[in-house]
């Protein structure tokens, strides 16, 4: 059986790698220096299915940090940075849509 | 409410201990994911979209006031303020810290309450009647059942790795308020030439292929309740898929084996146990029985003048007619608290609501408070001569919205604003729904609707069951929705039938606003309710205006 870091990924644009931070759950994005941020802006962007595995061998082998790595499609800012390029992304970015009880 | 034993504290706390150990040595890196996930999921820990989420389990909806507050602190302490209760009778915190879970967990059982068997491919918590031991049309507590269920279902070595989880859900009533036929195994109390004993119902489910329950046995005695649900388990365990996870459920068994080919398994293995160490003999029964404390009811008189005078106020009148049920003791009645305010997350209570609800229902109601299978509480004993102080009380922290049962008494799962596996929102839907129908003469003079939205194929929302269901679905990263009418969860339950192409989300709430226009336009009297008018005319009036004006 072929494990899932085998596979080869299909990439159909720039893409990220997030997580969730092993100690709290907050979403974390995989930086260029290989380092987790809070900030989507901050995470190094892969544009072939080469780098994103290289990425994601990367990040799988830090899962004492974060947990559950994928590699996610992102949008590029005018700025050349990361954000998020769907609606799933864009509320594990900005947090749920509504608000609590109150 | 059912005392726990010595034997029973010292295993949770024995749990507590263990799972902190486990925590730490995660944390510490000493134990992979590969080997935590399995042990924090068995103790209802999971993670979501931007956090864990812990899942405490309520023994059939059950709480005691002390427990009610022991879960506002949880809220308060390692939570935002506030938790989410669920159509399976817990409740959800969807903020918790890793490293902080050993000591919510440790508070809970000091309590007697933890989130063992909220997870997992084993036997979940049992539900049951939100009204149970306070309703007139009840032949028994099937509390008492369900707790034999939970003390002989709770780390059953043959059935921690089944196939897949597994539901149970007991009724005693006429009316089927637990859902018992969209359940694993449902079971009906009921009466024959003098005894009782259970309709035994298998193979029921929601999820991507819903199915509603099978009658494998139309009269079990009470006596071998445990043995023949050992029987059904042991035939699932056997042999359910485990090749494919979407066809694991024991509903695809029975589907695919055939009801009858089934039960003839499951009685071929009953005959050989069930005179065996499963064997409730009355001294069992009575045993557990008498840890149930039962509240000493006073003897008063129904209608006291209290409630006399507060039924002049329309407002009370129109809470009174919607959330109060009569109780069986006379002199008392059955309060439902929604947790459905408009504009709000369906389910949703706050820390300090929980505090105040468990404050009223030590003064007002024997220290009772249940969890409903819609998502609403319910203070099962009140003395209906303080329905009025109860009312105010309740309306003050935003709990007395008289829509039970009504289109805005909406189930939801918690969506993609939460749920790592849902397609779609659903939360914002049942909201904006709340919003339009906002009007309280207006819901009571359509009645009884049942919306129920899930954000994804799994149906965590139940909208299988919802008289309109809704179901999310994402194409091109747009949510849609589809649109299912005529399902019901009750003693008839009925699956709704698909009406056409899904709605875009900005349409959807207006189309469900058609639908109910075109109830009202079509019932045949006030008295007939959308249900029954959709059962008398079928889907194609509905649909026709659902999709109209294009």
């Amino acid at each position: 059986m072929t494990s899932p870091l085998q596979r080869k990924l299909k990439i159909s644009g720039p893409t990220a790698i997030t997580a969730n931070r092993l100690a709290d759950g907050v979403v974390v994005w995989l930086t260029s220096g290989g380092a987790w941020s809070m900030a989507i802006a901050e995470a190094a962007i892969a544009t072939t299915g080469e780098e994103v595995q290289r990425l994601l061998t990367l990040a799988h082998g830090d899962e004492n940090t974060a947990v559950g790595a994928y590699a996610a499609r992102v949008e590029v800012t005018a700025e050349g940075r990361a954000a998020p390029a769907n609606l799933r992304e864009r509320i594990r970015v900005n947090g749920p849509t509504i608000a609590p009880a109150a | 409410m059912y005392v726990y034993d010595a034997f029973d504290r010292t295993f949770l706390q024995e749990r507590v201990a263990e799972f902190r150990d486990q925590v730490a040595r995660r944390l510490s890196g000493e134990l992979n994911e590969e080997e935590f996930k399995p042990l924090r999921l068995m103790n209802g820990v999971y993670l979501q979209l931007h956090a864990y989420m812990l899942r405490v389990c309520i023994p059939y909806g059950t709480l005691n006031a002390t427990q009610l507050r022991a879960l506002a602190r949880v809220a308060r302490r390692y939570d935002r303020d506030y938790g989410h209760f669920t159509t399976r009778q817990n409740i959800q915190f969807n903020w918790i810290k890793l490293a902080e879970l050993p000591d919510a967990m440790a508070d809970l059982a000091e309590v007697g309450i933890h989130g063992i068997q909220t997870s997992g491919n084993c036997i979940r918590n049992t539900t049951t009647d939100a009204f149970a031991g306070a309703a007139r049309d009840e032949i028994e507590d099937p509390r008492l059942y369900a707790e034999i269920i939970r003390q002989w279902s709770t780390l059953h070595p043959e059935f921690t790795y089944l196939p897949r989880k597994f539901k149970i859900a007991i009724s005693a009533a006429r009316h089927d308020r637990a859902a018992t036929r969209v359940h694993d195994v449902g079971l009906r109390l009921h009466r024959r030439d003098g005894e009782t004993g259970f309709e035994v119902m298998v193979g029921g489910g929601l999820g991507r292929t819903p199915y509603i329950g099978k009658t494998i046995r139309d009269f079990l005695p009470k006596e071998d309740l445990l043995s023949y649900l050992e029987a059904i388990v042991r035939t699932y365990n056997l042999g359910g898929r485990r090749d494919n996870i979407y066809k694991a459920r024991i509903k695809i068994q029975v589907h695919e084996l055939g009801a009858e080919a089934f039960a003839e398994k499951v009685e071929a293995e009953w005959r050989q146990i069930k005179d065996g160490a499963l064997k409730l003999d009355q001294a069992a029964l009575d045993t557990i029985a008498d840890r149930f404390l039962t509240p000493d009811f006073e003897a008063l008189p129904d209608d006291p003048a209290e409630l006399a005078t507060a039924l002049a106020n329309p407002a009370f009148a129109r809470w009174h007619a919607n959330s109060v049920v009569p109780h069986k003791v006379g002199g008392h009645a059955i309060v439902t608290l929604s947790l459905k305010p408009v504009g709000g997350p369906p389910g949703d209570c706050t820390a300090d609501q929980m505090d105040t609800i468990a404050d009223l229902a030590e003064r007002y109601g024997y220290g009772e408070v249940r969890v409903a299978h819609e998502q609403n509480l319910v203070l099962p004993h009140v003395r209906q001569k303080d329905l009025p102080a109860v009312w105010r009380a309740l309306d003050a922290i935003g709990v007395a919205t008289p829509n039970v049962g009504l289109v805005t008494d909406i189930i939801s799962c918690p969506g993609l604003d939460y749920c790592s596996l849902a397609n779609t929102r659903s939360i914002p839907i049942a909201q904006k729904l709340t919003q339009r129908f906002a009007d309280d003469a207006r819901i009571a003079d359509i009645g009884r609707l049942h919306v129920n939205i899930s954000g994804c194929i799994n149906a965590c929302g139940h909208h299988h069951i919802g008289h309109i269901g809704i179901l999310g679905v994402e194409k091109k990263d747009e949510e849609f929705f589809q649109i299912s009418l005529g399902g019901k969860g009750n003693s008839k339950a009925r699956l709704g039938e698909l009406i056409g192409p899904a709605i875009p989300e900005s349409e959807i709430v207006d189309a469900v606003e058609r639908l109910v226009d075109t109830y009202l336009e079509l019932r045949a009297s006030p008295a007939e309710t959308f249900i029954a008018a959709v059962e008398r005319l079928g889907i194609e009036p509905f649909k026709e205006r659902a999709y109209a004006p294009r």
